[in-house]
C-alpha cells in the first residue's frame, strides 16, 4: 500500500496532464459529428473499393458506436455489401484518426502509428472473414 | 524541427494540441454559424455523457496509485504476466465503458509502471466490442453477424497486441 498523499498528487499531476488533450480531442469530435452526414454514401460498384473506402471512412468517423450501427444499417439498406458495411464499423471503433494526437501524446507515437495502421488493415481482414464465417452458417 | 521541439517540450505538446483544437473549432464560427453551434451542442452533450466515466477512469487511476507497486503491476500485466495478463486485458477491455480515449491516461500511467504495449494495444482493441448495444447491433445485423463479428474481434484483439508489441519493443517511445 502506498502513501495516500503520493498517489493523491501522481493521479492530480495525470489529470492535469491529460485533461487538455482530452478536450482536444472532444471539440474536434465535436465537429466531425456534426459534419458527417447520417445518410453517408459509399457506393463506386467495386466491393473491394467499397470496402477499403468504407474502412477509411470509418477510420476519421468518430463518436458513439451507436451512430456506425445507424450508418451502417442505412448503407446496407442502400444496397452497400455486408462487407464494406462491417469494415465500417470495425474501423469505427478501433482506429481511431481523431484522437490520434492524444494517443500519441500519452502512449507515444509509435504504439499510436502501429496500432492504428494494424487496426486498419485488420478492419478489412476481419470484414471477409465475417462474410466467410457467415458463408458457414 | 528542432525549434519546434524546443517549443513543444517548453509549452507541452497537450497545450498546443488544446490551443490548435480549439482554434479549428472557433474557426466554424466564422465558416458557418450552423455547424458550429451543432459543434457547441455535441461537445456539451458528449461532456454530459462522459464525465462519470471519466471520474470513474481516475478513480482507477488513484486506487492503482495507492494499492498496487511497480512490482505488482508488472505481476498482473507486466513482461512475465502470460495469460493472466491477457485475460485481465481481454476482459477489461470487454468491460470498460465510454469513449477509447478516456483511457489512455490511465493505460499511460500502467505503461509507465510496466505494462506490456501488446496488452494496452489489446485491451484497445477489446473495447470494439461494445456490450450494452449488442442489442442494438442485433436489431440491425442480426445475431449470427454480432456473434460472428464478436468472435473475429476478440481474436484480433491477441493479434494486433502480438504484433504491436513486437514492433514496439518495450524500451521504445
Amino acid at each position: 500500500m502506498n502513501d495516500f498523499k503520493t498517489a493523491l498528487f501522481k493521479t492530480k499531476n495525470a489529470f492535469i496532464n491529460s485533461i487538455l488533450v482530452l478536450l482536444g480531442v472532444i471539440l474536434l469530435i465535436s465537429i466531425i459529428i456534426t459534419i458527417i452526414p447520417d445518410n453517408l454514401k459509399i457506393e463506386t460498384g467495386v466491393i473491394f473499393l467499397d470496402t477499403l473506402i468504407a474502412a477509411i471512412f470509418g477510420s476519421i468517423a468518430a463518436g458513439n458506436p451507436i451512430t456506425s450501427y445507424i450508418i451502417g444499417g442505412e448503407l446496407l439498406a442502400g444496397g452497400i455489401s455486408l462487407l464494406a458495411v462491417t469494415a465500417f464499423i470495425v474501423a469505427w471503433v478501433t482506429v481511431g484518426v481523431i484522437q490520434f494526437p492524444a494517443e500519441s501524446y500519452l502512449l507515444g507515437k509509435k504504439f499510436a502509428l502501429t496500432r492504428n495502421i494494424v487496426g486498419f488493415i485488420s478492419s478489412i481482414i476481419i470484414a471477409f472473414l465475417v462474410i466467410i464465417t457467415m458463408g458457414f452458417f | 524541427m528542432e525549434k519546434l521541439n524546443k517549443l513543444l517540450e517548453k509549452v507541452g505538446a497537450g497545450k498546443i494540441f488544446f490551443v490548435i483544437s480549439l482554434t479549428i473549432f472557433i474557426s466554424f464560427a466564422g465558416l458557418n454559424t450552423n455547424i458550429f453551434l451543432r459543434a457547441i451542442q455535441n461537445f456539451v452533450k458528449i461532456i454530459i455523457n462522459i464525465w462519470w466515466v471519466l471520474i470513474l477512469v481516475f478513480t482507477f487511476m488513484f486506487l492503482i496509485n495507492l494499492l498496487l507497486n511497480e512490482k505488482k503491476i508488472s505481476h498482473y500485466v507486466g513482461k512475465n504476466s502470460g495469460i493472466k495478463g491477457w485475460t485481465i486485458t481481454i476482459f477489461g477491455g470487454l468491460l470498460s465503458h465510454g469513449p477509447i480515449y478516456l483511457w489512455y491516461p490511465l493505460l499511460s500511467d500502467l505503461k509507465e509502471k510496466g505494462m506490456k504495449n501488446e496488452l494496452i494495444a489489446s485491451f484497445l482493441y477489446n473495447r470494439a466490442v461494445k456490450i450494452p448495444l449488442i442489442p442494438l447491433m442485433i436489431f440491425y445485423f442480426g445475431i449470427p453477424f454480432t456473434l460472428i463479428l464478436g468472435f473475429w474481434i476478440i481474436i484480433f484483439s491477441i493479434i494486433n497486441g502480438k504484433i504491436v508489441g513486437v514492433i514496439c519493443n518495450e524500451n521504445s517511445n
